[in-house]
Formats: C-alpha cells, sequence, structure tokens
C-alpha cells in the first residue's frame, strides 16, 4: 500500500498535528494551508501560531497577539477560493500570558502567586527564554484539546535552528525547574546542609563568587516560591507528552529541498521515534519543479539523446521567438531544469531515507511568494491534491 | 557600508533560509582579502561556514579555514567553562561547581545563561587582550552567523537581560562589559540578510526599528540575497506572452515548458525587484547578491559573491 499522498488521509482520526521544521522553510505557511484545507473539508480546525508574518496574520484576522482563538470570517476564506465548509479559527500565541495564566491556576494561593510573578527570574524566564515559548505552545495545545470543541488543533511551532529544537526546550525548562533542589545550596543554614553535607557551604561560596549573592538571592526566592507548583508543573508536563506520544497526535515535518534542512528529516524521524511520538510524514516546500514528465526532467535518462534534445529545443524556439531571445530562454530553461533536477534528486534521496511507508508530500515553488489566504489556498491545491 | 569591515565585531543577522551563513563566509573573505585577521563565528552549531572550506567541522576550536580566515563553533558548555574557569580562578574549586549534577543541571538551562556565554564568547573574541583565554587576539574582526530569530533582536538582547535580571554582581558586570562593547558603534556592527521577497523585507524594516529603540543601535549594512537576473525586457516579455499562449503544449516538445518558465521568471525578478526598491525606500542602501543557479553553494561559488560584495561594498 502506498503511503498517503494527501495531507487529508494523514490526518484521518487525528486531533492534533504537529508541524515542525527549522527557519525559513516555510513552517507557519505550511501550518495555516493544513488548517485552512481541513477546514475546506468541513472540520472545525484552530491553528496555533507562534511568529507569523505580520501580512499572513493579518490575511488570517489575527493582527496581534492574543490567547483567544479567532473565527476566519467565512468571507474571507471565499473571496481568497477556499471553501468554507467547516470552521479555521487561528491564534497568535502568547507564550508569557499562558505561562502567567498557569502560574495563576498552579498557585495554592494569591501571596505565592504573586510572588512568583513579580519575581525577575521568572519574568525572564516567561519571557521567551530557553525553551518557554516551545513549552508553552505545548502547553497551550493541551489546554486547547482538554477543552474540546474542535475537531483539529494545528500547531505551528516556534523559530528554531533545527526542527529538535522544539523537542529539546520543554525538558530544558522543565530541568531548571526541577533544578529546585539547588535552593537547598542557595539557601545553606536551613535545610540544604544536612542534606548535602560539609561540601555544600564550600559550594555555595564558589557560587557565589561567581553570581553575586543578590542574584543567589532572587534565584533563592524564585525557587522557593515556585517549589510548591514544580510538581504540578511536572505533572502537568507527563500529561502534555501523553497526549503528544497518543494516536490522536502526528507530527509533520516541513522541510526544504536543501540537503541541510534535508539531513536533518531523518534525525528528526528517529528522534520523534524515540520519544514515542508519531511521525506523520515530511512536507517538502518550494520544491523546483517544471511540471515535466520524469523522463524529460532528469538529465539522466538512459539511452536519451541530450545533446539532440537541445538542439531541438533551440530550433524551435528559435523560430517561435527569434534568435536573441530564444537563446535566453534557453538559457534560463536549463539553469531551472539544473535546480529541478537537483531537487528532485535531493526528494528522492529523502525518499530512501524515511523509508518508501512515509508520506513526502511536495510543494512545488510557486510562482508567488505566499503571505495570505491566496497563497495558502495555492500551496493547499498541493497539500490536498484531487 | 566600505568601513563596516572595519569594526572589530560584526554581527550578521536575519531570518532562517535567508543565507547568513553565505552571507558571513562571503564577508570573512572580502575581509580576508584586504589584509584582515578574521575568525567567523557559528553560533548554531551547524558548521554550515566551516563546511563550506573543509570537509569536516571544526568544533570549539579557533581553526584556520582560508589564509587570513579562521572558525569556530561556539559550544555554550565549553563557553561556560571557560568563563567559570576565570572566574573562580582555584582549580579545585571550579571542579568541585562544575562536576556537581544539579549545579550542571541549572547551568544548562537556567534562562539566557547558555546565550550570555555563547555572546560572551564572541566578545571574548573580539578583546584585544583576551580575558578567558588569557590571550592577546589574534583577530582584527570576529563575524558572527547569528542564530536565525523570529521578530525579535535574538541574541543581541541577552546581555541587557542578564544585566537587568543580575543587577549588581559579577554577571552584571560581566553582561554589562558585552553590552557596551555590542552597542558601540565604533566597535560592532550589524549586517541584516534578507531575501527580496515581501515578509523577510517587512521583517527587516521591522528589525531595524526594533533595534534602534530597543538598544539604540543601527544596522550598518542591508543585504538582499538571492536575487534573480533580469533576463527579458518589456518587449520581449510581450513577445514570449504572445508566442506562449498561441503554442499548445504539444506532446514531447520542450518549447512550451521553456516559455512558461521563462514568464515564471520574469514574474519573479519583478516581483524581487518591487522589494528591493520598498526595503531601499525605507533604508535608503541595501546591497545585492544576485541568485546563483547551482543547486548547493560551495567555496567557488561563495567566492563568486565574495567579490560581487566587494564590488558594491
Amino acid at each position: 500500500m502506498s503511503p498517503p499522498s494527501s495531507v487529508a488521509e494523514l490526518l484521518v482520526g487525528k486531533s492534533i498535528c504537529v508541524c515542525a521544521g527549522a527557519g525559513g522553510v516555510g513552517k507557519t505557511t505550511v501550518a495555516a494551508a493544513i488548517a485552512a484545507g481541513m477546514a475546506a473539508r468541513g472540520k472545525r480546525v484552530a491553528v496555533v501560531t507562534i511568529d507569523p508574518a505580520r501580512r499572513l496574520a493579518t490575511s488570517l484576522g489575527i493582527p496581534e497577539l492574543g490567547n483567544e482563538a479567532r473565527l476566519v470570517e467565512p468571507e474571507r476564506l471565499e473571496a481568497a477560493g477556499l471553501e468554507a465548509n467547516g470552521e479555521l479559527w487561528a491564534m497568535m500565541l502568547d507564550p508569557k500570558r499562558t505561562f502567567d495564566e498557569l502560574v495563576e491556576r498552579r498557585a495554592p494561593d494569591a501571596a505565592t502567586r504573586d510572588a512568583v510573578l513579580s519575581n525577575r527570574i521568572y519574568q525572564e524566564l516567561s519571557n521567551a527564554v530557553a525553551g518557554s515559548q516551545e513549552y508553552m505552545a505545548m502547553e497551550k495545545l493541551y489546554e486547547l484539546h482538554e477543552e474540546g470543541g474542535y475537531d483539529l488543533l494545528v500547531l505551528d511551532t516556534p523559530p528554531s535552528r533545527n526542527a529538535l529544537d522544539f523537542l529539546d526546550a520543554p525538558e530544558r525548562l522543565a530541568r531548571f525547574i526541577d533544578s529546585r533542589s539547588l535552593q537547598f545550596f542557595l539557601a545553606p543554614g536551613r535545610r540544604g546542609l544536612r542534606i548535602l553535607g560539609r561540601g555544600t557551604g564550600v559550594l555555595f561560596g564558589v557560587l557565589k563568587r561567581v553570581t553575586g549573592i543578590d542574584l543567589l538571592k532572587d534565584l533563592s526566592d524564585f525557587f522557593q516560591s515556585f517549589g510548591d507548583m514544580a510538581e504540578g508543573f511536572t505533572e502537568r508536563a507527563s500529561k502534555v507528552n501523553g497526549l503528544l506520544t497518543s494516536r490522536a497526535a502526528t507530527f509533520l515535518l516541513v522541510t526544504s529541498p536543501q540537503s541541510e534542512s534535508m539531513e536533518e528529516a531523518e534525525f528528526f524521524r528517529s528522534r520523534l521515534l524515540d520519544d514515542g511520538m508519531p511521525f506523520g510524514g515530511a512536507v517538502v516546500n518550494r520544491v523546483h519543479d517544471l511540471g515535466l514528465a520524469p523522463s524529460a526532467n532528469d538529465g539522466d535518462g538512459e539511452a536519451r539523446d541530450v545533446a539532440g534534445e537541445h538542439a531541438e529545443l533551440e530550433r524551435e524556439l528559435a523560430g517561435l521567438l527569434g534568435d536573441p531571445l530564444a537563446a535566453k530562454v534557453f538559457r534560463n530553461f536549463e539553469d531551472y531544469r539544473a535546480l529541478a533536477r537537483h531537487d528532485r534528486a535531493s526528494v528522492e534521496r529523502l525518499r530512501d531515507r524515511l523509508g518508501r511507508g512515509e508520506s513526502l508530500i511536495l510543494v512545488p515553488y510557486l510562482d508567488e511568494d505566499v503571505h495570505d489566504l491566496g497563497g495558502l489556498a495555492a500551496v493547499g491545491e498541493h497539500l490536498f491534491p484531487a | 557600508m566600505a568601513d563596516v569591515l572595519d569594526k572589530r565585531l560584526l554581527f550578521v543577522t536575519g531570518k532562517g533560509g535567508v543565507g547568513k551563513s553565505t552571507v558571513a563566509s562571503a564577508l570573512g573573505l572580502v575581509a580576508a582579502r584586504r589584509g584582515k585577521r578574521v575568525i567567523v563565528c557559528e553560533l548554531a552549531q551547524q558548521e554550515r561556514v566551516s563546511r563550506v572550506f573543509r570537509s569536516e567541522g571544526v568544533g570549539f576550536e579557533e581553526t584556520e579555514l582560508a589564509p587570513n580566515l579562521a572558525g569556530i563553533s561556539i559550544d555554550p558548555q565549553r563557553a561556560m567553562e571557560e568563563y567559570l574557569r576565570t572566574q573562580v580562578g582555584n582549580r579545585a574549586l571550579f571542579r568541585l561547581l562544575f562536576e556537581n549534577r544539579i549545579f550542571q543541571y541549572f547551568a544548562a538551562a537556567a534562562p539566557g545563561a547558555r546565550e550570555l556565554v555563547s555572546i560572551g564568547k564572541v566578545w571574548e573574541l573580539a578583546q584585544l587582550e583576551r580575558p578567558w583565554t588569557k590571550k592577546s587576539s589574534r583577530y582584527d574582526l570576529v563575524l558572527v552567523d547569528a542564530p536565525a530569530t523570529g521578530h525579535g533582536l535574538g541574541i543581541l538582547r541577552v546581555p541587557r537581560t542578564m544585566r537587568d535580571i543580575a543587577r549588581v554582581g559579577p554577571i552584571r558586570r560581566q553582561a554589562d562589559r558585552i553590552d557596551t562593547f555590542i552597542r558601540d558603534a565604533r566597535q560592532t556592527g550589524i549586517v541584516t540578510v534578507a531575501l527580496p521577497e515581501e515578509m523577510p523585507v517587512t521583517e527587516t524594516i521591522e528589525f531595524r526599528s526594533r533595534l534602534r529603540d530597543e538598544m539604540k543601535m543601527e544596522v550598518d549594512a542591508f543585504v538582499i540575497n538571492g536575487l534573480y537576473p533580469e533576463r527579458f525586457k518589456g518587449d520581449e516579455e510581450r513577445a514570449l506572452a504572445r508566442a506562449e499562449s498561441e503554442a499548445a503544449a504539444s506532446d514531447g516538445s520542450l518549447a512550451h515548458p521553456a516559455m512558461r518558465a521563462a514568464l515564471a521568471e520574469h514574474h519573479r525578478a519583478r516581483t524581487q525587484r518591487s522589494q528591493v526598491r520598498r526595503l531601499r525606500k525605507a533604508v535608503d542602501r541595501a546591497v545585492t547578491l544576485p541568485f546563483l543557479f547551482e543547486p548547493e553553494l560551495g567555496l567557488a561559488e561563495i567566492e563568486r559573491l565574495s567579490h560581487e560584495l566587494e564590488r558594491r561594498l
């Protein structure tokens, strides 16, 4: 059985679709186009984006950060040639607010809540450093899933240098929260010294020299006020993890045909499988494709007379266009065929690496840049081929 | 822009996929040809720059890539080790701290810590007397292939943030020194890279205003990468369009797809130029680099681009 060639098939029975990939491959566009395509198929879909380009955000009707999903008006969709059989909701995630809300819900009392929210370490932690965006993206996903109300949630992951960052970042944040045991050093003289023994005082001295006493005190305050909630966070994180490893979820890798992002695809897949998360397939975006049959396009066809073919094309073009223009058109075509050959080979390599059983969906390099609903419709035609 | 290479530290920034590593490598070659001793720092640990010059990565070692041009891939863990060693002084104490499991957890995960030591290492390389390694500088120019960011200022803002967190004490002092250095226009410069497309151009314009507002810094040079050639003139386009619409897509003939490809490229080239104009209108001056019809860029292509850059600087 050949693997699904449409995102619609890939998402049968799924209620969560996470789009991951390195920066610059068109992740946000693909996530939004998937959501729009599924909405056209009658689903109630929400797309959660992290950092969309302004024009796309405007086009979706989410001009600013906000933790509320907004309905993309059916008229907008229809004007762009997208069917509105279902509903498309869009949200631009505010990681900081998500974190604050989480603290508000988790805090045992108002004093703890205020202590955490006003702590400067917490403020930086929640402000988009060191994995909090990724963590909060997953948190939001979980929250929306628990609330119900959508047939499908599509998550666009935060910009990062590679797709794996997305998987590692929450772990890093969890570890930091978990290193609360450090508070024993930070506030020696209490439980700490008794638990950790004689070396602790020395260690504390060294730490003080490196960070300064005030920073240590802030850290200590942070861990102390956060301490009681830490367990709740750990518990929550394991629930989120449970959701992402469940049958309801699937991960799609978005990649470009360039070798470095292709190389990553294989790592990404094995890493997902190691973590028990379902790999749904890869979307290769911006593939140079002249829409030609492979034999005319791949250039390494066995017994083909390449030189003869060139001469014929040149002759034909000259007849149609006259000499100087024909030569330019020919040259342009040659340049594009070189790129198309490369991309084709690159896609084949990826197919080999992932295995023939995995879905690989190609989106060609389109004539127009994609930055609005019309562009999403154009991308959607390739994600959801008829 | 000519004197942008006279800075001691130069950040090459931009969104993922716009060709930052390519531009950083090309700039490195230009400066090296001018007789400067250059090091290119990669922060994303993907070694895209060093792999242009050699088959293996260079890791956290200052390694010669070409005459006058060195490279290093900044490993936050190693940078942190280097920094802490100088802070603690005493070897035994350093080991006590660094080998403590809880401390390692903490240091690896503490918000901003990895980023601060990474940019700290870059700063260290640019100092005349290098404080972490006790060397004197071998470099006239430190080029940074900055990690891809979203719409924010990314790593440039880290020292500011950390100095605000730490308020007083050694981390505050260190963060302060780095922040002062990178915001000193005589020492540090910023080069942005964008593709001639709507979204990257918008982001570049936004980056510039955020850099002004939040850091009081200016972009020293704007580079637009991957500009298609203008192969066809207006009357040629009309002739092409006519011939394309008349010629049926006949079996086996490549003439029709060839003309279609020509029209598509003409359309893209024109859209790209309107984006170049848009950026130039916003920022006055932007240097363009041609799109190279090579599937992957190797040393020969980077050399070519470095000459293009040099001509346009």
